[in-house]
Protein backbone atom coordinates (compact mmCIF):
# COMPACT_ATOMS: atom_id res chain seq x y z
CA UNK A 1 0.00 0.00 0.00
CA UNK A 2 1.24 3.30 -1.06
CA UNK A 3 0.76 5.55 2.36
CA UNK A 4 -0.89 8.58 2.59
CA UNK A 5 0.10 9.83 6.08
CA UNK A 6 3.77 8.26 6.84
CA UNK A 7 5.03 8.82 3.08
CA UNK A 8 8.82 8.82 4.08
CA UNK A 9 8.39 4.92 3.98
CA UNK A 10 7.84 5.14 0.55
CA UNK A 11 9.76 8.42 0.01
CA UNK A 12 12.49 8.23 2.53
CA UNK A 13 13.91 12.32 2.31
CA UNK A 14 10.00 13.65 2.33
CA UNK A 15 10.87 15.86 5.51
CA UNK A 16 12.70 17.74 2.78
CA UNK A 17 11.57 20.78 1.39
CA UNK A 18 12.90 20.12 -2.11
CA UNK A 19 12.05 16.28 -1.74
CA UNK A 20 8.32 17.30 -0.20
CA UNK A 21 7.72 19.75 -3.45
CA UNK A 22 9.25 17.25 -5.95
CA UNK A 23 6.49 14.94 -4.63
CA UNK A 24 3.19 17.05 -4.38
CA UNK A 25 4.07 18.74 -1.76
CA UNK A 26 2.33 22.59 -1.08
CA UNK A 27 0.12 21.45 -3.85
CA UNK A 28 -2.74 21.06 -2.05
CA UNK A 29 -2.34 24.71 -0.80
CA UNK A 30 -1.57 26.04 -4.35
CA UNK A 31 -4.63 24.89 -5.47
CA UNK A 32 -6.63 25.83 -2.97
CA UNK A 33 -5.59 29.51 -2.87
CA UNK A 34 -5.63 29.54 -6.86
CA UNK A 35 -8.77 27.02 -7.24
CA UNK A 36 -11.06 27.34 -4.63
CA UNK A 37 -12.90 30.17 -2.63
CA UNK A 38 -12.66 29.28 1.30
CA UNK A 39 -15.96 27.64 1.55
CA UNK A 40 -15.05 25.33 -1.14
CA UNK A 41 -12.31 23.91 0.85
CA UNK A 42 -14.72 23.34 3.84
CA UNK A 43 -16.64 21.73 1.35
CA UNK A 44 -14.51 19.89 0.24
CA UNK A 45 -12.93 18.30 3.25
CA UNK A 46 -16.51 18.19 4.74
CA UNK A 47 -17.70 15.85 1.45
CA UNK A 48 -13.76 13.89 1.99
CA UNK A 49 -15.42 12.68 5.11
CA UNK A 50 -12.31 12.99 6.61
CA UNK A 51 -12.95 12.54 10.90
CA UNK A 52 -10.55 13.87 13.53
CA UNK A 53 -7.75 11.20 14.52
CA UNK A 54 -7.48 12.70 18.08
CA UNK A 55 -9.95 10.18 19.60
CA UNK A 56 -13.34 11.66 19.50
CA UNK A 57 -13.51 11.03 15.57
CA UNK A 58 -15.67 14.14 14.76
CA UNK A 59 -15.94 15.51 11.10
CA UNK A 60 -12.78 17.79 10.36
CA UNK A 61 -15.11 20.07 7.56
CA UNK A 62 -18.65 19.64 9.70
CA UNK A 63 -16.17 21.27 12.60
CA UNK A 64 -14.76 23.83 10.46
CA UNK A 65 -18.71 24.78 8.95
CA UNK A 66 -19.12 25.91 12.55
CA UNK A 67 -16.67 28.64 12.39
CA UNK A 68 -18.57 32.55 11.78
CA UNK A 69 -17.71 34.02 8.80
CA UNK A 70 -17.90 37.40 9.92
CA UNK A 71 -15.32 37.73 13.55
CA UNK A 72 -12.01 38.35 13.13
CA UNK A 73 -9.28 37.32 14.27
CA UNK A 74 -9.67 33.58 13.87
CA UNK A 75 -7.25 31.24 14.78
CA UNK A 76 -6.04 27.27 13.85
CA UNK A 77 -4.78 25.42 17.18
CA UNK A 78 -2.91 21.97 15.95
CA UNK A 79 -3.27 19.40 18.85
CA UNK A 80 0.71 17.77 19.23
CA UNK A 81 0.02 17.16 23.00
CA UNK A 82 -0.01 13.42 21.86
CA UNK A 83 0.00 12.07 25.69
CA UNK A 84 -2.10 9.63 25.59
CA UNK A 85 -0.51 6.54 26.69
CA UNK A 86 0.23 3.85 24.16
CA UNK A 87 0.28 7.15 21.32
CA UNK A 88 3.52 7.70 19.40
CA UNK A 89 2.15 8.64 15.42
CA UNK A 90 2.06 12.41 16.07
CA UNK A 91 5.82 12.20 16.47
CA UNK A 92 6.58 10.24 13.91
CA UNK A 93 4.48 12.50 11.56
CA UNK A 94 6.03 15.27 13.02
CA UNK A 95 9.39 14.21 12.29
CA UNK A 96 9.48 12.57 9.16
CA UNK A 97 6.83 14.40 7.23
CA UNK A 98 6.61 17.84 8.69
CA UNK A 99 5.56 19.96 5.87
CA UNK A 100 2.61 17.79 4.93
CA UNK A 101 1.11 19.01 8.66
CA UNK A 102 2.39 22.57 7.77
CA UNK A 103 0.53 22.31 4.96
CA UNK A 104 -2.58 20.96 6.23
CA UNK A 105 -2.90 23.05 8.98
CA UNK A 106 -2.42 26.36 6.07
CA UNK A 107 -5.42 24.82 4.13
CA UNK A 108 -7.40 24.69 6.87
CA UNK A 109 -6.41 28.36 8.33
CA UNK A 110 -7.00 29.46 4.68
CA UNK A 111 -10.64 27.86 4.78
CA UNK A 112 -11.43 29.48 8.17
CA UNK A 113 -9.77 32.95 6.80
CA UNK A 114 -7.43 32.28 10.16
CA UNK A 115 -4.47 34.59 10.23
CA UNK A 116 -2.39 32.25 12.65
CA UNK A 117 -2.02 28.87 13.34
CA UNK A 118 -0.45 27.79 16.58
CA UNK A 119 0.62 23.99 17.08
CA UNK A 120 0.67 23.00 20.74
CA UNK A 121 3.23 20.57 21.01
CA UNK A 122 3.85 18.82 24.19
CA UNK A 123 7.16 19.54 26.20
CA UNK A 124 8.95 16.42 26.16
CA UNK A 125 9.11 16.33 22.26
CA UNK A 126 11.84 18.91 22.69
CA UNK A 127 13.75 18.47 19.49
CA UNK A 128 10.78 17.94 18.10
CA UNK A 129 9.63 21.43 18.29
CA UNK A 130 12.52 23.17 17.14
CA UNK A 131 12.67 20.38 14.08
CA UNK A 132 9.12 22.24 13.47
CA UNK A 133 10.78 25.42 13.80
CA UNK A 134 13.16 24.99 11.18
CA UNK A 135 11.00 23.77 8.99
CA UNK A 136 8.16 26.52 9.56
CA UNK A 137 11.20 28.78 8.67
CA UNK A 138 11.52 26.85 5.66
CA UNK A 139 8.18 26.92 4.36
CA UNK A 140 8.55 30.73 5.56
CA UNK A 141 11.16 31.40 3.11
CA UNK A 142 9.14 29.73 0.08
CA UNK A 143 6.56 31.98 0.69
CA UNK A 144 3.93 29.74 1.82
CA UNK A 145 3.82 31.35 5.42
CA UNK A 146 3.63 35.06 6.15
CA UNK A 147 2.05 38.05 4.19
CA UNK A 148 0.60 37.66 0.98
CA UNK A 149 0.66 33.74 0.92
CA UNK A 150 1.15 32.92 -3.27
CA UNK A 151 -0.15 36.25 -3.90
CA UNK A 152 -3.38 35.52 -2.84
CA UNK A 153 -3.56 38.67 0.00
CA UNK A 154 -4.02 36.16 2.73
CA UNK A 155 -1.07 36.30 5.49
CA UNK A 156 -0.71 34.17 7.99
CA UNK A 157 1.72 33.40 10.34
CA UNK A 158 2.80 29.50 12.18
CA UNK A 159 4.19 29.49 15.09
CA UNK A 160 4.64 26.24 17.97
CA UNK A 161 4.01 26.19 21.27
CA UNK A 162 5.23 23.82 23.56
CA UNK A 163 3.27 22.56 26.87
CA UNK A 164 4.91 21.71 29.62
CA UNK A 165 3.48 17.99 30.66
CA UNK A 166 0.27 18.33 30.73
CA UNK A 167 -1.95 15.08 29.57
CA UNK A 168 -5.00 17.21 29.73
CA UNK A 169 -3.64 20.12 27.46
CA UNK A 170 -4.42 17.54 24.66
CA UNK A 171 -8.19 18.41 25.70
CA UNK A 172 -9.00 21.18 23.22
CA UNK A 173 -10.65 23.71 25.61
CA UNK A 174 -7.55 23.17 28.21
CA UNK A 175 -5.31 23.30 25.35
CA UNK A 176 -6.67 26.82 24.36
CA UNK A 177 -6.36 27.86 28.33
CA UNK A 178 -2.71 26.45 28.29
CA UNK A 179 -2.37 28.96 25.29
CA UNK A 180 -3.57 31.69 26.77
CA UNK A 181 -1.44 31.93 29.14
CA UNK A 182 -3.01 29.39 32.13
CA UNK A 183 -3.40 26.21 33.75
CA UNK A 184 -4.52 23.81 31.38
CA UNK A 185 -8.20 23.50 32.92
CA UNK A 186 -11.01 22.55 30.49
CA UNK A 187 -13.64 25.03 30.06
CA UNK A 188 -17.27 24.29 29.93
CA UNK A 189 -19.19 24.23 26.74
CA UNK A 190 -21.27 25.99 25.00
CA UNK A 191 -19.57 27.85 23.66
CA UNK A 192 -17.39 25.93 21.42
CA UNK A 193 -14.24 26.94 20.04
CA UNK A 194 -15.42 27.22 16.87
CA UNK A 195 -16.99 30.16 17.95
CA UNK A 196 -15.23 31.39 21.33
CA UNK A 197 -12.07 29.49 21.13
CA UNK A 198 -8.38 31.14 21.19
CA UNK A 199 -8.61 34.96 23.42
CA UNK A 200 -12.47 33.87 22.88
CA UNK A 201 -12.30 34.61 18.74
CA UNK A 202 -13.58 31.70 16.74
CA UNK A 203 -10.74 28.53 16.76
CA UNK A 204 -10.30 25.18 14.97
CA UNK A 205 -8.49 22.66 17.15
CA UNK A 206 -7.05 19.32 14.97
CA UNK A 207 -5.19 16.77 15.76
CA UNK A 208 -1.75 16.24 13.83
CA UNK A 209 -3.14 13.64 12.15
CA UNK A 210 -6.20 15.03 10.87
CA UNK A 211 -4.80 17.61 9.30
CA UNK A 212 -1.79 16.34 7.92
CA UNK A 213 -4.59 14.09 5.30
CA UNK A 214 -5.82 17.59 4.30
CA UNK A 215 -3.23 17.96 1.68
CA UNK A 216 -4.21 14.82 -0.38
CA UNK A 217 -7.97 15.85 -0.09
CA UNK A 218 -7.21 19.04 -2.08
CA UNK A 219 -4.99 17.22 -4.76
CA UNK A 220 -7.33 14.38 -5.21
CA UNK A 221 -10.42 15.12 -4.49
CA UNK A 222 -12.86 14.10 -1.75
CA UNK A 223 -14.34 11.28 -4.25
CA UNK A 224 -10.89 9.86 -4.37
CA UNK A 225 -10.40 10.04 -1.38
CA UNK A 226 -13.40 8.16 0.04
CA UNK A 227 -12.30 5.40 -2.26
CA UNK A 228 -9.84 4.66 0.53
CA UNK A 229 -11.80 2.96 3.47
CA UNK A 230 -15.28 2.33 3.85
CA UNK A 231 -18.25 4.29 4.34
CA UNK A 232 -18.42 6.72 7.30
CA UNK A 233 -14.88 5.80 7.96
CA UNK A 234 -12.91 6.99 4.89
CA UNK A 235 -9.42 6.77 4.26
CA UNK A 236 -6.38 5.64 6.25
CA UNK A 237 -5.74 5.39 9.88
CA UNK A 238 -2.65 5.24 11.84
CA UNK A 239 -2.27 2.35 14.51
CA UNK A 240 0.48 2.54 16.84
CA UNK A 241 0.71 -0.66 18.06
CA UNK A 242 2.84 -1.20 21.42
CA UNK A 243 2.85 -3.73 24.75
CA UNK A 244 3.33 -7.25 24.24
CA UNK A 245 3.94 -7.45 20.26
CA UNK A 246 6.87 -8.76 18.84
CA UNK A 247 6.96 -5.52 16.23
CA UNK A 248 5.82 -2.60 17.69
CA UNK A 249 5.07 0.69 15.77
CA UNK A 250 3.14 2.42 13.57
CA UNK A 251 0.88 0.98 10.86
CA UNK A 252 -0.97 3.02 8.21
CA UNK A 253 -3.79 0.58 6.99
CA UNK A 254 -7.14 1.69 5.50
CA UNK A 255 -10.33 1.47 7.57
CA UNK A 256 -12.50 -1.19 7.19
CA UNK A 257 -12.04 -4.20 4.80
CA UNK A 258 -8.89 -6.65 5.85
CA UNK A 259 -7.96 -3.98 8.42
CA UNK A 260 -8.95 -6.17 11.45
CA UNK A 261 -6.67 -6.54 14.73
CA UNK A 262 -5.61 -9.77 13.69
CA UNK A 263 -4.25 -8.50 11.19
CA UNK A 264 -2.47 -5.84 12.63
CA UNK A 265 -1.10 -7.43 15.49
CA UNK A 266 -0.24 -10.92 14.15
CA UNK A 267 0.70 -10.14 10.06
CA UNK A 268 2.08 -6.38 10.95
CA UNK A 269 2.78 -6.65 14.04
CA UNK A 270 4.75 -10.48 14.37
CA UNK A 271 2.55 -11.76 16.77
CA UNK A 272 3.40 -12.13 21.02
CA UNK A 273 6.71 -12.53 21.81
CA UNK A 274 7.88 -16.05 23.59
CA UNK A 275 4.29 -17.63 22.09
CA UNK A 276 2.07 -16.62 24.32
CA UNK A 277 -1.30 -16.23 23.93
CA UNK A 278 -3.17 -12.78 23.15
CA UNK A 279 -5.65 -11.78 25.85
CA UNK A 280 -6.79 -8.54 25.74
CA UNK A 281 -6.66 -5.88 23.86
CA UNK A 282 -6.72 -1.62 24.32
CA UNK A 283 -8.05 0.11 21.33
CA UNK A 284 -7.36 3.66 22.55
CA UNK A 285 -4.40 3.81 25.07
CA UNK A 286 -5.81 3.93 28.42
CA UNK A 287 -8.83 5.75 27.48
CA UNK A 288 -11.08 3.03 26.33
CA UNK A 289 -12.83 0.27 27.54
CA UNK A 290 -10.64 -3.15 27.39
CA UNK A 291 -11.69 -5.49 24.24
CA UNK A 292 -11.13 -9.68 25.25
CA UNK A 293 -9.03 -10.75 22.33
CA UNK A 294 -11.94 -13.02 21.09
CA UNK A 295 -12.19 -14.06 17.86
CA UNK A 296 -15.12 -12.00 16.90
CA UNK A 297 -13.17 -9.11 18.06
CA UNK A 298 -9.93 -10.08 16.17
CA UNK A 299 -11.72 -10.36 12.74
CA UNK A 300 -13.82 -7.52 13.04
CA UNK A 301 -12.95 -4.79 10.82
CA UNK A 302 -11.64 -1.65 12.33
CA UNK A 303 -13.94 1.90 11.35
CA UNK A 304 -15.20 3.92 13.38
CA UNK A 305 -18.11 2.64 15.83
CA UNK A 306 -17.35 -1.26 14.72
CA UNK A 307 -17.05 -1.78 18.82
CA UNK A 308 -19.62 -0.03 19.83
CA UNK A 309 -21.23 -3.46 20.93
CA UNK A 310 -18.37 -3.63 23.49
CA UNK A 311 -19.04 0.04 24.57
CA UNK A 312 -15.38 1.21 23.46
CA UNK A 313 -14.07 2.43 20.09
CA UNK A 314 -10.61 3.08 18.40
CA UNK A 315 -10.35 6.66 19.44
CA UNK A 316 -6.78 7.44 18.52
CA UNK A 317 -5.98 4.08 17.74
CA UNK A 318 -3.53 3.57 19.98
CA UNK A 319 -3.38 0.00 20.23
CA UNK A 320 -1.69 -1.89 23.34
CA UNK A 321 -1.65 -5.62 23.49
CA UNK A 322 -2.16 -7.40 26.34
CA UNK A 323 -0.75 -11.44 26.79
CA UNK A 324 -2.25 -13.97 28.86
CA UNK A 325 0.24 -13.34 31.19
CA UNK A 326 -0.45 -9.82 32.01
CA UNK A 327 -2.81 -9.65 35.15
CA UNK A 328 -5.60 -7.23 34.28
CA UNK A 329 -5.92 -5.70 37.50
CA UNK A 330 -2.29 -4.39 37.72
CA UNK A 331 -2.91 -3.09 34.12
CA UNK A 332 -6.34 -1.09 35.46
CA UNK A 333 -3.97 -0.21 38.62
CA UNK A 334 -1.29 1.46 36.23
CA UNK A 335 -4.03 3.52 33.93
CA UNK A 336 -6.24 4.59 36.91
CA UNK A 337 -2.27 6.10 38.63
CA UNK A 338 -1.90 7.73 35.02
CA UNK A 339 -5.55 9.41 35.51
CA UNK A 340 -5.10 10.48 38.77
CA UNK A 341 -1.91 11.94 38.03
CA UNK A 342 -3.12 13.89 35.12
CA UNK A 343 -6.41 15.07 36.34
CA UNK A 344 -6.18 18.70 36.32
CA UNK A 345 -7.89 19.21 39.76
CA UNK A 346 -10.78 21.24 38.53
CA UNK A 347 -13.54 19.27 39.04
CA UNK A 348 -14.71 17.14 42.05
CA UNK A 349 -15.83 13.88 40.33
CA UNK A 350 -12.52 13.50 38.54
CA UNK A 351 -10.27 14.75 41.12
CA UNK A 352 -11.71 12.68 44.07
CA UNK A 353 -12.71 9.73 42.03
CA UNK A 354 -9.70 9.24 40.36
CA UNK A 355 -7.84 9.38 43.70
CA UNK A 356 -10.23 7.28 45.40
CA UNK A 357 -9.31 4.75 42.80
CA UNK A 358 -5.83 4.94 43.32
CA UNK A 359 -5.86 4.29 46.54
CA UNK A 360 -8.57 1.29 46.05
CA UNK A 361 -6.34 -0.32 43.44
CA UNK A 362 -3.11 0.61 45.84
CA UNK A 363 -4.78 -1.19 49.13
CA UNK A 364 -5.17 -4.01 46.53
CA UNK A 365 -2.15 -4.42 45.55
CA UNK A 366 -0.97 -4.51 49.37
CA UNK A 367 -2.93 -7.42 49.69
CA UNK A 368 -5.56 -5.79 52.28
CA UNK A 369 -8.56 -5.84 50.00
CA UNK A 370 -11.30 -8.24 50.90
CA UNK A 371 -14.56 -8.69 48.03
CA UNK A 372 -16.21 -6.00 48.52
CA UNK A 373 -13.30 -3.59 47.48
CA UNK A 374 -14.11 -4.74 43.67
CA UNK A 375 -17.86 -3.47 43.97
CA UNK A 376 -16.08 -0.28 45.41
CA UNK A 377 -13.92 0.46 42.51
CA UNK A 378 -17.26 -0.19 40.16
CA UNK A 379 -19.39 1.86 42.20
CA UNK A 380 -16.76 4.87 42.80
CA UNK A 381 -16.08 4.91 38.67
CA UNK A 382 -19.63 4.49 38.38
CA UNK A 383 -20.89 7.52 40.50
CA UNK A 384 -18.06 9.84 37.89
CA UNK A 385 -19.29 8.66 34.79
CA UNK A 386 -21.70 11.50 33.32
CA UNK A 387 -20.88 14.10 35.39
CA UNK A 388 -17.30 15.56 35.04
CA UNK A 389 -16.47 18.88 32.80
CA UNK A 390 -14.02 17.11 29.93
CA UNK A 391 -13.63 13.74 28.54
CA UNK A 392 -10.43 12.84 30.84
CA UNK A 393 -12.87 11.92 34.24
CA UNK A 394 -14.97 10.10 31.85
CA UNK A 395 -12.14 7.53 29.86
CA UNK A 396 -10.87 7.13 33.77
CA UNK A 397 -14.01 5.03 34.10
CA UNK A 398 -13.15 2.77 31.20
CA UNK A 399 -10.15 1.09 32.87
CA UNK A 400 -11.99 0.52 36.01
CA UNK A 401 -15.44 -0.49 34.77
CA UNK A 402 -14.61 -2.42 31.57
CA UNK A 403 -11.84 -4.28 33.42
CA UNK A 404 -13.84 -5.72 36.61
CA UNK A 405 -16.69 -6.65 33.60
CA UNK A 406 -14.43 -8.67 31.62
CA UNK A 407 -11.55 -10.03 33.79
CA UNK A 408 -13.39 -10.23 36.98
CA UNK A 409 -11.03 -13.41 37.82
CA UNK A 410 -7.91 -11.10 37.85
CA UNK A 411 -9.62 -9.02 40.53
CA UNK A 412 -10.95 -11.93 42.76
CA UNK A 413 -7.79 -13.06 42.44
CA UNK A 414 -6.33 -10.10 44.07
CA UNK A 415 -8.09 -9.83 46.68
CA UNK A 416 -6.06 -10.51 50.27
CA UNK A 417 -3.59 -12.15 47.72
CA UNK A 418 -0.69 -9.33 47.92
CA UNK A 419 0.78 -7.93 45.21
CA UNK A 420 -0.50 -6.54 41.69
CA UNK A 421 2.07 -7.47 39.01
CA UNK A 422 3.22 -7.37 35.37
CA UNK A 423 3.91 -11.19 35.61
CA UNK B 1 21.01 40.84 35.95
CA UNK B 2 17.96 40.04 35.29
CA UNK B 3 15.89 37.63 32.48
CA UNK B 4 15.28 40.12 30.54
CA UNK B 5 18.75 41.61 30.42
CA UNK B 6 19.95 37.86 29.58
CA UNK B 7 18.15 36.80 27.16
CA UNK B 8 16.15 40.11 25.52
CA UNK B 9 15.89 38.28 22.17
CA UNK B 10 14.71 35.13 23.07
CA UNK B 11 11.89 36.54 25.40
CA UNK B 12 11.35 39.54 22.39
CA UNK B 13 10.94 36.65 20.33
CA UNK B 14 7.98 35.09 21.90
CA UNK B 15 6.41 38.28 22.84
CA UNK B 16 5.75 38.70 19.24
CA UNK B 17 4.30 35.32 18.70
CA UNK B 18 1.06 35.81 20.87
CA UNK B 19 -1.86 38.93 20.54
CA UNK B 20 -1.94 38.52 24.52
CA UNK B 21 1.58 38.77 26.49
CA UNK B 22 -0.06 36.41 29.02
CA UNK B 23 0.68 33.51 26.90
CA UNK B 24 4.19 34.01 26.19
CA UNK B 25 4.33 32.96 30.13
CA UNK B 26 4.93 29.10 29.57
CA UNK B 27 7.92 29.74 26.95
CA UNK B 28 8.93 32.51 29.39
CA UNK B 29 8.98 30.02 32.64
CA UNK B 30 11.33 27.21 30.30
CA UNK B 31 13.83 30.09 29.60
CA UNK B 32 14.07 30.82 33.30
CA UNK B 33 14.70 27.37 34.20
CA UNK B 34 17.20 27.29 31.42
CA UNK B 35 19.50 29.99 32.86
CA UNK B 36 18.61 29.38 36.35
CA UNK B 37 18.58 25.62 36.42
CA UNK B 38 14.80 25.63 37.89
CA UNK B 39 12.28 28.45 38.36
CA UNK B 40 13.18 30.93 41.36
CA UNK B 41 11.01 32.95 42.89
CA UNK B 42 12.21 36.32 41.68
CA UNK B 43 12.00 35.06 38.00
CA UNK B 44 8.31 34.31 38.64
CA UNK B 45 7.84 37.99 39.85
CA UNK B 46 10.23 39.48 36.61
CA UNK B 47 7.74 37.04 34.18
CA UNK B 48 4.36 38.46 35.97
CA UNK B 49 5.64 41.86 35.10
CA UNK B 50 7.09 41.18 31.54
CA UNK B 51 3.68 39.54 30.87
CA UNK B 52 1.70 41.92 32.80
CA UNK B 53 0.05 39.62 35.36
CA UNK B 54 -0.03 38.57 39.15
CA UNK B 55 2.64 36.62 40.00
CA UNK B 56 -0.11 34.25 41.49
CA UNK B 57 -0.95 33.39 38.34
CA UNK B 58 2.36 32.76 37.21
CA UNK B 59 3.05 30.71 40.36
CA UNK B 60 -0.26 28.62 39.79
CA UNK B 61 1.38 27.50 36.48
CA UNK B 62 4.79 26.22 37.46
CA UNK B 63 2.58 24.08 40.21
CA UNK B 64 0.44 22.98 37.12
CA UNK B 65 2.97 21.73 34.46
CA UNK B 66 5.09 19.10 35.91
CA UNK B 67 8.04 20.45 33.78
CA UNK B 68 8.62 23.33 35.71
CA UNK B 69 10.99 22.66 38.83
CA UNK B 70 10.54 24.38 42.05
CA UNK B 71 14.21 23.58 42.85
CA UNK B 72 17.01 22.38 41.53
CA UNK B 73 17.60 18.68 39.55
CA UNK B 74 20.29 16.95 38.42
CA UNK B 75 22.08 18.50 36.23
CA UNK B 76 21.40 15.42 34.39
CA UNK B 77 17.49 14.73 34.32
CA UNK B 78 16.76 11.20 33.71
CA UNK B 79 13.19 10.14 33.22
CA UNK B 80 12.30 6.24 32.68
CA UNK B 81 8.88 5.83 31.01
CA UNK B 82 7.17 3.32 33.71
CA UNK B 83 3.65 3.58 31.78
CA UNK B 84 1.53 0.59 31.14
CA UNK B 85 2.53 0.34 27.18
CA UNK B 86 6.71 0.55 28.28
CA UNK B 87 5.93 -1.20 31.43
CA UNK B 88 4.95 -4.66 29.57
CA UNK B 89 8.26 -4.33 27.79
CA UNK B 90 9.87 -4.47 31.28
CA UNK B 91 10.36 -0.91 32.06
CA UNK B 92 9.79 -0.39 35.92
CA UNK B 93 12.51 -4.02 36.23
CA UNK B 94 14.73 -1.46 34.01
CA UNK B 95 13.86 1.42 36.06
CA UNK B 96 14.80 -0.32 39.17
CA UNK B 97 18.34 -1.91 37.79
CA UNK B 98 19.24 2.77 36.62
CA UNK B 99 18.03 3.30 40.05
CA UNK B 100 20.35 0.54 41.99
CA UNK B 101 23.34 1.26 39.19
CA UNK B 102 22.80 4.99 40.76
CA UNK B 103 21.97 3.92 44.37
CA UNK B 104 19.63 6.23 44.60
CA UNK B 105 15.70 5.85 44.77
CA UNK B 106 13.04 7.36 41.83
CA UNK B 107 13.21 11.24 42.30
CA UNK B 108 16.02 11.46 44.05
CA UNK B 109 19.49 12.65 43.04
CA UNK B 110 23.37 11.74 43.11
CA UNK B 111 25.30 13.01 46.06
CA UNK B 112 27.90 14.87 43.30
CA UNK B 113 24.35 16.34 41.94
CA UNK B 114 25.07 15.48 38.56
CA UNK B 115 21.79 12.24 38.44
CA UNK B 116 18.52 12.82 38.98
CA UNK B 117 16.26 9.84 38.48
CA UNK B 118 12.17 10.12 37.68
CA UNK B 119 9.76 7.54 36.40
CA UNK B 120 7.15 9.02 34.42
CA UNK B 121 3.75 8.82 32.47
CA UNK B 122 3.95 7.85 28.99
CA UNK B 123 6.42 10.19 26.88
CA UNK B 124 5.04 9.17 23.13
CA UNK B 125 7.86 6.10 22.49
CA UNK B 126 6.22 3.07 23.57
CA UNK B 127 7.34 1.01 20.31
CA UNK B 128 11.58 1.58 21.05
CA UNK B 129 10.83 0.58 25.41
CA UNK B 130 12.52 0.56 27.61
CA UNK B 131 12.72 4.53 26.93
CA UNK B 132 14.00 7.53 28.83
CA UNK B 133 14.81 10.92 27.89
CA UNK B 134 18.17 12.76 29.30
CA UNK B 135 17.25 16.64 29.62
CA UNK B 136 14.06 15.93 27.31
CA UNK B 137 16.53 14.07 25.01
CA UNK B 138 15.43 10.62 23.72
CA UNK B 139 17.04 7.32 24.36
CA UNK B 140 15.46 4.67 23.32
CA UNK B 141 16.02 0.67 23.59
CA UNK B 142 17.73 0.91 25.76
CA UNK B 143 19.22 -2.14 28.32
CA UNK B 144 22.02 -1.23 31.16
CA UNK B 145 24.50 -1.77 29.16
CA UNK B 146 23.73 0.95 26.48
CA UNK B 147 22.72 2.75 29.55
CA UNK B 148 25.94 2.52 30.93
CA UNK B 149 27.52 3.77 28.05
CA UNK B 150 25.35 7.05 28.33
CA UNK B 151 26.33 7.34 32.21
CA UNK B 152 29.86 7.28 31.21
CA UNK B 153 29.07 9.98 27.83
CA UNK B 154 27.82 12.00 30.29
CA UNK B 155 30.62 11.93 32.87
CA UNK B 156 32.61 13.22 30.26
CA UNK B 157 31.17 15.20 28.88
CA UNK B 158 30.48 17.09 32.63
CA UNK B 159 34.14 16.45 33.24
CA UNK B 160 35.47 18.49 30.02
CA UNK B 161 32.96 20.95 30.88
CA UNK B 162 34.64 21.87 34.35
CA UNK B 163 36.99 25.03 34.56
CA UNK B 164 40.81 23.53 34.35
CA UNK B 165 42.01 23.87 38.51
CA UNK B 166 45.10 24.44 39.60
CA UNK B 167 45.73 23.19 42.81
Amino acid sequence: MTHILLRELDIPDIGKMEVYLANGGYDGLKKALSDHQPDDVINIVRESGLRGRGGAGFPAGVKWSFVPKDVFPKYVCVNADESEPGTFKDRQLMENNPHQLIEGALICAYAIQASAVYIYIRGEYWDIADHLDRKIAEARKKGFIGKNILKSGWDCEVYTHRGAGAYICGEETALLESLEGKRGQPRLRPPFPASEGLYAKPTVINNVETLSNVPYILVNGADAYREIGEGDSPGTKIFCLSGCVNKPGNYELPFGGETTFRKLIFEMGGGIPDGKQIKAILPAGASAAILPATDEVLDTPIVYGAFRAWGTDIGSASVIVLDEMVDIAWAAKKMINFFSHESCGQCTPCREGTYWLSRLYKRMDSGQADAGDIQTMDAVAAQMEGKCICALGEFAVNPVRATIKHFPEDYERAVGNGRLSRR
Amino acid sequence: MSLLERRKEDIERHLAKYPQKQSAVMPLLYIAQEEYGYITEEAMEEIASIVDTDVTQVRGIVGFYTMYYSQEKGKYLIQICTDLPCALRGAEAFSAKVCEALGIQPGETTDDGLFTVENVMCIGACDRAPVIQVNFKFYENMDMDSFNDLIEALRREHDAMQPYSHE
